[in-house]
């Protein structure tokens, strides 16, 4: 069950997977939801929206600020507890795993915070998965294009055929071992030296 | 010898440097350790990770294994310092402005700490707002350098001036865009806040702590019991490395692998100014601080349970923690200087035999007992004319509490 009044701050540098969390906890019936992109703002946030959990990226180097920051605040009168409880090893894992620290003001029910951090969690997973995909075709584009330019070398040098270019490529590749892209880059590489 | 992986945190400083070497310059591949260096972008993380066993070991702030030990940090474990990677490194930098308004206060400009200080002191008596300053995480040792500097020079932190925390290669930045007046940070930050920001370095870590301990190999005290093979090649390699950075005729080289995008991302010749402690200091100026950087000599890497008092003593101070016997010895329990001793004895190579050591009363270098005859140490006076004696810890606490 969702708990909607629980006051939930984000902290995100990518505002993408940011707002990847925050639709999240939106759909999750969280309305109290604050994203902000830089720890430079936190002060000011903290006093206006008093959180009960904040999320901070691990990759955000403000981290350090953002805990001496709570160690002083006025707004949060007790000590705060992070990844909802220290005794929650396998929870503290995977929300590093994922790249998201968690903050959670102490006292509060870790009934309550639990999914919160597990959406979280889930949501930074899916965020990496993305961008992962989205390397992985960006770099098929770029394979493609080196190999359409060494297929033209290989024609107008031998005059060969587009497919038996193609075929030439993919046999040297399996002979070699190695990926089409590569020798292809290596032609290329080759036919810049040694061309006119 | 089969090859053990091993995986280390590191944040860019240079006193990261040992671990580097150790990859680099073949030391830890020489003890069988396949050294996988791994760069954070925070204290917080280092620490995090070091206590999920994310890393096995980290470049760690050494009061850093103390805050885990002693349950201030979220992730509370007990960790472990077998060894230390240097001594000094640190500086004071203030902004051009804050430099202007301290030269008019009698600042001498030759990195003084007491002169320094108490410039400072009249120009924050003088200044209508609080000034800022800026250290690198809450239990480092900047933060208690810094604020050991500023009582000192009767300035109270907290009340007269305002510290926060920020990540050492945000430092400069703040300085710049007025975010920040002043700053304590490790090398290369001061010399690239004097080279892009018009900063000007103040006083040294050396100059306020003479031969004083900053950065250790942190790691947690069960991993560390499981595998004690493990844990004497990581000392014996972090000491090969301090021998090999503490020639000079090294350090042309040293800086160039320093200097790469995966370590420091920095030009050779900043990096290069902490190994020769010549350092442009703000406005053309230069100074020479021979013992700015001590990677090796004056028993630099071995881990004095007394240190690790004095940091206690510090975080009692400032109220982190409470003063007991029981935080003491647990304190204490974090630097292990018998690990140290057990892991170099194969080397033949001459360690103090004491594990504790009082701080203040040298001047001048002076001899101690060595497991293979004297060891010659280096001046380690504060200056402000203090004596730690770990033997006497409450005193020393009582007093500061009191001034």
């Amino acid at each position: 069950m969702p708990i909607p009044d629980l006051s939930i701050l984000i902290i995100d540098e990518n505002r993408i997977r940011a707002s990847i969390i925050e639709d999240g906890l939106r759909e999750a019936g969280h309305a109290r939801v604050v994203v902000i992109h830089d720890v430079n703002e936190v002060g000011r946030t903290i006093a206006d929206t008093s959180p009960d959990v904040v999320f901070i990226d691990l990759e955000n180097p403000k981290r350090d600020t953002l805990e001496h920051f709570f160690s002083l605040s006025r707004a949060i009168q007790r000590p705060i507890a992070m990844f909802v409880d220290r005794s929650e090893s396998q929870m503290i894992e995977k929300a590093v795993e994922a790249g998201v620290s968690a903050y959670v003001v102490d006292g509060l029910k870790k009934e309550r915070v639990k999914p919160i951090l597990d959406m979280a969690i889930s949501r930074f997973n899916a965020f990496a998965k993305l961008t992962r995909e989205l390397e992985q075709a960006r770099s098929e584009l770029e394979d493609r294009k080196i190999i359409d330019q060494a297929k033209g070398i290989l024609m107008k040098t031998r005059g060969l055929a587009e497919a038996d270019a193609y075929a030439l490529l993919r046999s040297t590749a399996m002979n070699q071992n190695r990926r089409m892209a590569d020798i292809a880059q290596s032609l290329v590489t080759a036919a810049e030296l040694l061309g006119p | 010898m089969s090859t053990t992986h091993l995986t280390a945190g590191f944040l860019p400083l240079l006193d990261s440097v040992l671990l580097v070497l150790a990859r680099e310059k073949g030391f830890a591949e020489a003890e069988g350790l396949d050294l996988n260096l791994v760069r954070e972008t925070s204290w917080a993380n280092i620490r995090d990770k070091a206590a999920l066993g994310h890393f096995d070991i980290a470049q760690m702030l050494a009061p850093m294994p103390l805050a885990a030990s002693l349950g201030l940090t979220p992730l509370a474990s007990e960790m472990i310092a077998p060894v230390v990677c240097g001594l000094g490194n640190n500086a004071i930098t203030v902004s051009a402005d804050l430099w202007r308004s301290m030269a008019d206060h009698g600042a001498p400009g030759n990195l003084a700490a007491g002169p320094s200080g108490a410039a400072l002191a009249k120009v924050v008596a003088a200044s209508r707002r609080k000034l800022r300053f800026g250290v690198v995480h809450q239990t480092s040792s900047h933060n208690y350098e810094l604020r050991y500097w500023l009582a000192a020079s009767g300035i109270q932190p907290d009340r007269d001036i305002e510290i926060v925390v920020l990540p050492p290669s945000l430092l400069p930045d703040a300085l710049g865009s007025s975010g920040l007046d002043g700053y304590c940070v490790g090398e290369p930050w001061n010399s690239i806040g004097v080279a892009t920001k018009g900063a000007h370095m103040v006083t040294t870590k050396a100059a306020i702590w003479q031969s004083s301990p900053d950065k250790v190999i942190g790691m947690r005290a069960d991993w560390a019991q499981a595998q004690p093979e493990r844990v004497a090649a990581i000392i014996r390699a972090i000491y090969r490395a301090g021998e090999f950075c503490a020639d000079p005729a090294n350090h042309a080289e040293i800086a160039q692998i320093m200097a790469k995008p995966a370590y420091l991302n920095a030009a050779p010749d900043i990096v290069g100014r902490a190994l020769s402690g010549r350092f442009e200091i703000g406005a053309g100026a230069v100074a020479q601080v021979p013992d700015h950087f001590i990677p090796n000599a004056s028993a630099a890497n071995f881990p004095w349970k007394s240190h690790a008092l004095w940091y206690y003593s510090q975080m009692v101070r400032w109220g982190e923690v409470t003063s007991s016997p029981t935080n003491a010895a647990i304190a204490a329990a974090c630097f292990r200087p018998d690990l140290y001793r057990t892991a170099l004895a194969p080397l033949e190579i001459n360690v103090p035999v004491l594990d504790d050591k009082t701080d203040g009363t040298h001047d001048r270098p002076y001899q101690i007992a060595g497991t293979r005859g004297s060891l010659t140490m280096g001046p380690d006076q504060f200056f402000d004319g203090q004596v730690f004696d770990p033997s006497a810890l409450d005193r020393y606490i009582a007093e500061q509490a009191r001034s």
